[in-house]
């Protein structure tokens, strides 16, 4: 390690990597039911569901981090259940890192894929059914990877978005290096120390990479688009 | 193939749906009626796409009753779209094998070989749909629903989408489902034309209400029905080739009450064929002495029925045959004629017959 890159900030690109990743699979695996109950239902609750899974897009992450703390909190009932089952408390550890990250983040998973269901329309699923598939089956043969693009993008997004948290971690997990000093927490720490040239590092380093990202993203759907229109 | 009757109620949209109806064991049976009628709703309840009240008995087996309802995955079902639906994120081969895979069948095989090349498929196998023409994309869809080896299968007017070029492409080989698939297919279809090439049996529906079932010929010369009285009204006949005239090229075909030529050499001695005689295309005369004009086909008839046809017209129901026991045929001529000619149900006449079109595909009797 030298100068420009010290121990301590390995550390944390590392912990905002692992974060991130453990972020993205939770929520694909937990966002694309979800999604596709939402593209499919008819009912009433849907829309209150909706509801409650956007509104993290419009909350200030400081009120969430609030709730998130008291109620996983190990003096409340539902946090000290939590923390028997998983053998320690949540808040100020990386679990709850994640259990943060997976709620802030979740609109911005459910959204792409949820249009993207909602874009295959009624057709292909009917031919589907008319084959003799269940509708399991359809929906992992046909729904699945016509909805592709928007599991990507949402993929990304997550992943992303999780990588770039701030509020909902300070909050829930504090500042402690190697179980929840992420990335955006070091820059913030860097700056209020006056350590301009870490900062600096870390804060062009994740517009580099998120550039990458985005753009790497556009370009593989504009790949997939063609590909479906040749 | 022992039993099908089919008993659906309810309210879609605007209007109210109550039909009962049964399908014969093969053949293609039409779902005719004007757009918005519920042809493709009863359908659609066939295939357990959409769910109305009823019941549903197919093959002595119950799809559905007040009690239970079969889900479309669960009834070997054949299902036709109008505009193909093929799976864009699979090959035509992907496609193909999406139903075959999911059958339980030992000879897929031999399934597989006989109907892409029954609808001429091997070409395109490993192509996308997205490369395909529209008449290429609806053979493949057909072969796709053939696949699954349906006991039934259902067509929703599989050609409406197609330009006439591609609808030129489709009718061979749906005219040859016709005479070697072993299971009943149900047409929805708004064209008379294309019915009358394919149907053997007919639903007549209006706003959701079956007004006439029965063979296509019988429906089409019923004087009852609103079929007689569209301006393209036609009548099918059915006749067995007699003999070959080599010299003019003329083919003579029985029918029953009469006999027609055909400026067409039809080969086989006893194939069967199916005529259609557009009612605009015959005429009537009192009398008639051999040679006396260039009408080829002049038959006796007896007037059944005569029907004012807007102002100047009148469409008159003959039945072929000295004994009134034949075929019906259809006469549209002027309000005027039938004046002059002081045409009255019960008169002997003679049907002359200007042009008589082949549709549809021969077949050959057992024994011809």
């Amino acid at each position: 390690m030298n100068e420009w890159f010290d121990a301590e900030m390995w550390e944390a690109t590392k912990l905002t990597l692992k974060l991130a990743f453990i972020t993205t699979l939770l929520l694909l695996i937990l966002g694309t039911p979800i999604a596709w109950w939402l593209a499919r239902s008819k009912s009433f609750i849907k829309e209150i569901i909706g509801t409650l899974v956007a509104l993290p897009l419009v909350l200030p992450p400081t009120v969430l981090g609030l709730y998130l703390l008291l109620l996983l909190s190990p003096q409340g009932n539902f946090g000290s259940w939590l923390s028997e089952v998983f053998g320690s408390p949540f808040p100020f550890s990386f679990k709850g890192l994640v259990v943060g990250s997976v709620i802030y983040s979740l609109p911005f998973v459910v959204q792409p894929i949820r249009n993207s269901f909602e874009a295959i329309g009624e057709h292909s699923l009917e031919a589907a059914a008319s084959l003799r598939a269940s509708p399991f089956d359809v929906f992992f043969s046909v729904a699945l990877p016509l909805a592709r693009p928007g599991i990507l993008t949402g993929s990304v997004l997550g992943f992303a978005h999780t990588v770039g948290e701030f509020g909902v971690i300070l909050m829930l997990g504090g500042n402690i290096p190697g179980e929840t000093k992420v990335l955006s927490v070091a820059i913030y720490d860097y700056v209020e120390s006056l350590q301009w040239q870490k900062a600096h590092v870390l804060a062009g380093g994740m517009i580099g990479f998120s550039f990458c990202v985005i753009l790497a993203t556009t370009l593989i759907e504009r790949h997939w688009r063609k590909k479906s229109n040749e | 193939m022992s039993k099908f009757e089919a008993e659906f109620k309810g309210r879609l949209g605007n209007f109210e749906v109550d039909v009962f109806f049964t399908l014969p064991q093969t053949g293609i049976t039409a779902l005719f009626g004007p757009s918005g009628c519920g042809k493709t709703t009863i359908l659609r309840c066939i295939a357990g796409l959409t769910q109305l009240e009823g019941n549903l008995v197919v093959d002595g087996k119950s799809w559905q009753n007040s009690s239970n309802f079969l889900p479309t995955h669960r009834r070997p079902i054949g299902y036709v779209f109008q505009d193909a639906n093929l799976f864009p994120h699979l090959s035509v081969r992907g496609n193909l094998e999406y139903g075959l895979r999911r059958i339980q069948n030992t000879q897929k095989t031999k399934l597989w070989e006989e109907i892409t090349e029954m609808l001429g498929l091997e070409a395109l196998l490993d192509r996308e749909p997205s490369k395909l023409s529209g008449g290429e994309k609806q053979r493949v869809a057909i072969a796709r629903a053939l696949l699954s080896a349906p006991e039934i299968l259902l067509m929703d007017e599989p050609l409406s989408a197609l330009d006439p070029f591609s609808r030129m492409e489709i009718l061979p080989y749906l005219q040859r489902l016709h005479l070697d698939l072993k299971v009943p297919i149900v047409y929805v279809s708004h064209d008379l034309h294309e019915v009358e090439q394919l149907a053997d049996w007919m639903i007549l529906l209006k706003k959701g209400h079956v007004i006439a079932q029965g063979s296509i010929s019988e429906l089409l010369a019923n004087p009852q029905l609103p079929l007689a009285r569209l301006p393209e009204a036609a009548v099918i006949l059915e006749g067995a080739m007699q003999n070959f005239d080599s010299k003019y090229c003329l083919s003579k075909i029985s029918v029953n009450g009469g006999s027609l030529t055909l400026s067409q050499n039809l080969r086989v001695v006893g194939s069967r064929h199916r005529l259609r005689i557009l009612a605009r295309e015959v005429g009537i005369a009192k009398s008639w002495q051999d040679g006396d004009a260039s009408f080829l086909n002049v038959l006796s008839a007896i007037i059944v029925d005569i029907q004012p046809f807007g102002e100047q017209q009148a469409t008159v129901f003959l039945r072929l045959g000295k004994q009134a026991n034949g075929d019906v045929l259809l006469a549209r001529i002027t309000r005027k004629s039938c004046d002059v000619l002081q045409l009255k149900e019960g008169d002997e006449v003679k049907a002359l017959i200007k042009s008589v079109g082949l549709v549809g595909v021969p077949t050959v009797d057992q024994a011809g």
